[in-house]
């Protein structure tokens, strides 16, 4: 797919069909006031439960996925924001096969002070698996299973299967 | 009136389809929506439920009755599995 993108002052989102820059999204993060940088990547493992795992293909609702990104990377700059925390954020996530090894989702946070762009990291991921419409299928040597993420509450509750 | 149906992941497997248009009436909802697309696409039976809609790029609640107008943007969403 060709990439698409949404930006605010503070944060960029962005998925894409070709292969994700750790460097880009460090660099979108850069600021003089700045004095961590903190960074998350999502790779493919080469394994689920003991079973080889081959590549992950990822298909993305575009415009609702960047649509929900804005409002995560919204949601984490408004509240480092109230606490006079300045942050820069940066998501990125990759449609079509992502081979072993390889990062599915890229996501870079800086801050005045490192508690802010750790906790930004780990939440932004969190509320991306528990949020934004994007499907994983995992591919073993003999045969393939859509994933679904323990975070995804979409059909209630979990006690369906879901955890 | 039309209405833009988008199937993604199992959904999309199951239909045959990325993509289709539904016409409605004043009264439909996303409910006789459904009724219409599980006979178009009985298929989706092997869902079993285990999805909900989005409206025009929000998430509608399990089961819930939205009425639907002309040139609404549906997708039937799986349980998502980003990251």
């Amino acid at each position: 797919m060709e990439p698409a993108s949404i930006s605010g002052e503070q944060w960029a989102a962005r998925v894409s069909g070709e292969a994700l820059d750790l460097a880009q999204c460090m660099q979108f993060v850069e600021d003089p006031g700045a004095g961590a940088i903190s960074t998350f990547s999502g790779v493919t493992r080469n394994s689920f439960k003991g079973k080889a795992v081959v590549k992950l293909e990822y298909e993305c609702y575009t415009d609702m996925a960047l649509k929900k990104l804005k409002a995560r990377a919204q949601d984490v700059c408004e509240e480092c924001c109230q606490k006079h925390a300045i942050i820069r954020l940066a998501v990125a996530h990759r449609v079509g096969e992502v081979w072993v090894g390889q990062p599915s989702v890229l996501i870079a946070a800086s801050s005045a002070h490192r508690l802010e762009a750790i906790q930004a990291c780990h939440w932004v991921i969190d509320a991306l698996k528990a949020t934004v419409p994007i499907w994983k299928k995992e591919f073993f040597e003999d045969g393939s299973i859509w994933k679904e993420n323990a975070e995804c509450q979409l059909l209630g509750n979990s006690s369906e299967g879901l955890a | 009136m039309a209405v833009k149906i988008l199937f993604f992941a199992r959904s999309r497997e199951l239909a045959g389809v990325s993509e289709t248009s539904v016409a409605v009436q004043a009264a439909d909802t996303t409910e006789s929506l459904l009724s219409h697309l599980l006979e178009q696409f009985p298929a989706l039976k092997e869902l079993d439920g285990r999805f909900v809609f989005s409206l025009n790029h929000e998430y509608l609640e399990r089961g819930s009755v939205v009425p639907l107008k002309a040139g609404d943007e549906v997708a039937i969403i799986p349980p998502i599995s980003g990251g």
